[in-house]
């Protein structure tokens, strides 16, 4: 904007920089609650969170400890079950997602009657808040209660006890992303509908089957979108907190009453993710130096995704304006 | 899973089968629509039977039976009086409302400057937005919650709505996407007719952005309203600062195992935000699509 004002009157330059600095003035006003938010909370805790790793701190005393936090880490088993359940979750979950999700958009793009309504009833359940979908997974999926059994039983397969059993509770979960695949395939529909419709006409009539339309066509020119929504779809993954906490709470029936404790994992730690072990040991046994040394590793790996998703966005952001 | 791939195995199947094109044709529509319809099953499957189990008798909803022996509409009355629901729900409704409100305040100017104007380390700016909106909140959470419990909030939900007035990272991103496509023209326009950066914003891109500002208000809100993470974080064990979401997962270990009062507890989370999806439906499905980059 600036530069077109710019252009226009097309001056000498001392005004040209004086007209700069009050389009640098003018953009440092509107941005100002995002840079206050920014350093208040972003870069400060992220520096501070450097200088907690190095102490043992419980809100009361504070004691520097060097490196025994980090040395902790190493000998921490809870923590390295943890990492890999959200390994777990990130090969397995992450690409079922995508796949699903791809699927799903794709079969409502060709649809001839009722798309709406079917986009509509694939959507709806991506909606549904997060603890109320995983209680009624949990109630859905347990063999003694749920219909799940019912039906599976009727067909004649016995139903494992999802959330009961640790080789079974991160598939329940899984079972439960993708029932609410419903955001990632609207973006995928729009992303399929944006293919141009002469590339398809002109395979056709060189006899390539639908697969083939597919795996030429549509998949190369929606890459980047897929690429875009694995790798966020990795990041959000590694944040993976509420569906786990509420599952384990539920299946194992602890109460959250003064005097008991409730520890995150149930059924035997297999749904413990990483930032729940950060929660644990940070807010719940107030382990709070060990806690940012969990905190600065999360950073570090969503860091290596965040980065990607950026290269991907530096081509994107400098095409316009 | 399977049927990802099912639309065009089946596509192919009746090529063999079938002679006519029109009859190969007709069972590839057969074909897609029976996917469809069984897909709706299971994606409404557990939406139907969470408001089957919701009428049920306490014991009914222990066994595996599918339809209510009788409709128990007082499930309903019941779970306000075994929980305190409406300090809940009102608690709720203050999060949302205050923290959309102050997001969208503080998100809007960042966005358009982000969008509109240029100025040096424009890029970097942008490149840190997606930084803060991709990295994990729990990365940062320590020192903040040490900030916050020095001011003597932790124990309420304020220190999940008072940072909404310093713009908040996916809205600023989402906005961001949508001006960027408001063509220049306009604004150039209202400055020709003398419109200062501050009018023409209000004036002229915000009526524009009408569709954008509503779905990122929305997706704000419902974020609010199924919070857990930040609710666990901050209200504490005092249940009159407790959220919907809050007590909903305490809500089934605190009364043994009434199931069908724990799901009639579950629609009364879900209700709100599926009632404002069918009044909106296309704001949600236009702001969802600018979270994916094209």
């Amino acid at each position: 904007m600036a530069t077109a004002t710019l252009g226009r009157r097309g001056k000498a330059a001392p005004f040209r920089t004086r007209e700069r600095r009050r389009a640098n003035l003018r953009a440092l006003l509107y941005l100002s609650p995002w840079i206050v938010g920014f350093g208040v909370f972003f870069a400060y805790p992220l520096i501070s969170t450097v200088y907690f790793s190095f102490q043992r701190y419980d809100m009361f005393t504070l004691e520097p400890v060097g490196l025994l936090n980090w040395k902790y880490f190493l000998r921490d088993d809870a923590a390295w079950t943890s990492i890999k359940n959200t390994l777990w979750l990130v090969v397995v979950m992450v690409p079922l997602r995508v796949v699903f999700g791809l699927g799903v958009a794709q079969l409502v793009t060709k649809l001839k009657a009722g798309a709406g309504v079917f986009r509509t009833i694939f959507y709806l359940p991506s909606l549904v808040p997060l603890v109320a979908g995983t209680l009624g997974f949990v109630y859905l999926l347990n063999p003694g209660t749920g219909p799940v059994q019912a039906i599976l039983g009727a067909v004649g397969i016995p139903s494992p006890d999802w959330f009961g059993d640790p080789a079974w509770s991160k598939w329940g979960l899984t079972l439960l992303a993708l029932w609410s695949v419903g955001d990632l395939m609207v973006i995928f529909m729009a992303a399929l509908l944006d293919v141009p419709k002469q590339l398809y006409e002109a395979a056709a009539l060189d006899g390539a089957s639908a697969w083939q339309q597919f795996t030429r066509i549509t998949l190369p020119v929606i890459r980047p979108v897929v690429m875009f929504s694995a790798v966020t779809g990795v990041i959000q993954t590694l944040q993976y907190f509420t569906q786990a906490m509420v599952a384990a709470r539920v299946a194992s029936g602890a109460t959250d009453s003064a005097g008991s404790v409730f520890t995150p994992g149930y059924p035997d730690g297999s749904t413990l993710t990483f930032p729940e072990w950060l929660f644990q040991e940070g807010f719940r046994d107030f382990a709070m130096g060990y806690a940012c040394v969990l905190a600065l590793i999360l950073f570090a790996v969503s860091m290596i995704f965040t980065l990607i998703l950026l290269r991907q966005f530096r081509g994107f952001s400098e095409e316009e304006a | 899973m399977t049927a990802t791939l099912a639309p065009e195995t089946i596509a192919r199947r009746p090529a063999a089968s079938t002679r006519s094109p029109r009859g190969r044709a007709l069972l590839y529509w057969i074909a897609k629509h029976a996917i469809a319809v069984a897909l709706s099953i299971m994606f409404l499957g557990p939406l139907v039977f969470i408001i089957l189990t919701a009428f049920m008798s306490n014991r009914q909803a222990l066994t595996s039976q599918l339809w209510p022996q009788t409709w128990n509409w007082s499930n309903f009355a019941d779970i306000f009086e075994k929980a305190p629901l409406l300090t809940w729900i009102s608690n709720t409704v203050m999060y949302s409302v205050l923290a959309t409100a102050f997001m969208l305040v503080s998100s809007i100017p960042v966005a358009y400057a982000l969008a509109k104007f240029r100025f040096r380390g424009r890029k970097l700016a942008f490149l840190l937005v997606i930084t803060t909106m991709m990295l994990p909140p729990q990365v940062v959470a320590v020192p903040i919650y040490l900030v916050w419990a020095r001011f003597h909030l932790t124990g309420t939900l304020w220190p999940l709505i008072i940072p909404m007035l310093l713009g908040d990272a996916f809205s600023i991103f989402l906005l961001r996407q949508f001006l960027v496509t408001i063509p220049r023209e306009y604004s150039d326009a209202a400055r020709v007719d003398g419109c200062g950066e501050f009018r023409t914003l209000i004036r002229v891109i915000l009526p524009m952005a009408r569709p954008a500002i509503a779905a990122v208000g929305l997706f704000q809100f419902f974020f609010c309203w199924n919070d857990y993470y930040g609710p666990l974080l901050y209200a504490g064990t005092d249940q009159s600062h407790w959220t919907l979401s809050l007590g909903l997962a305490a809500f089934k270990s605190q009364h043994s195992t009434q199931w069908n009062l724990t799901m009639a507890a579950t629609i009364l989370a879900m209700a709100p935000v599926i009632v404002v999806f069918f009044f909106a439906q296309k704001v949600f499905i236009e702001g969802v699509k600018l979270t994916g980059v094209k």
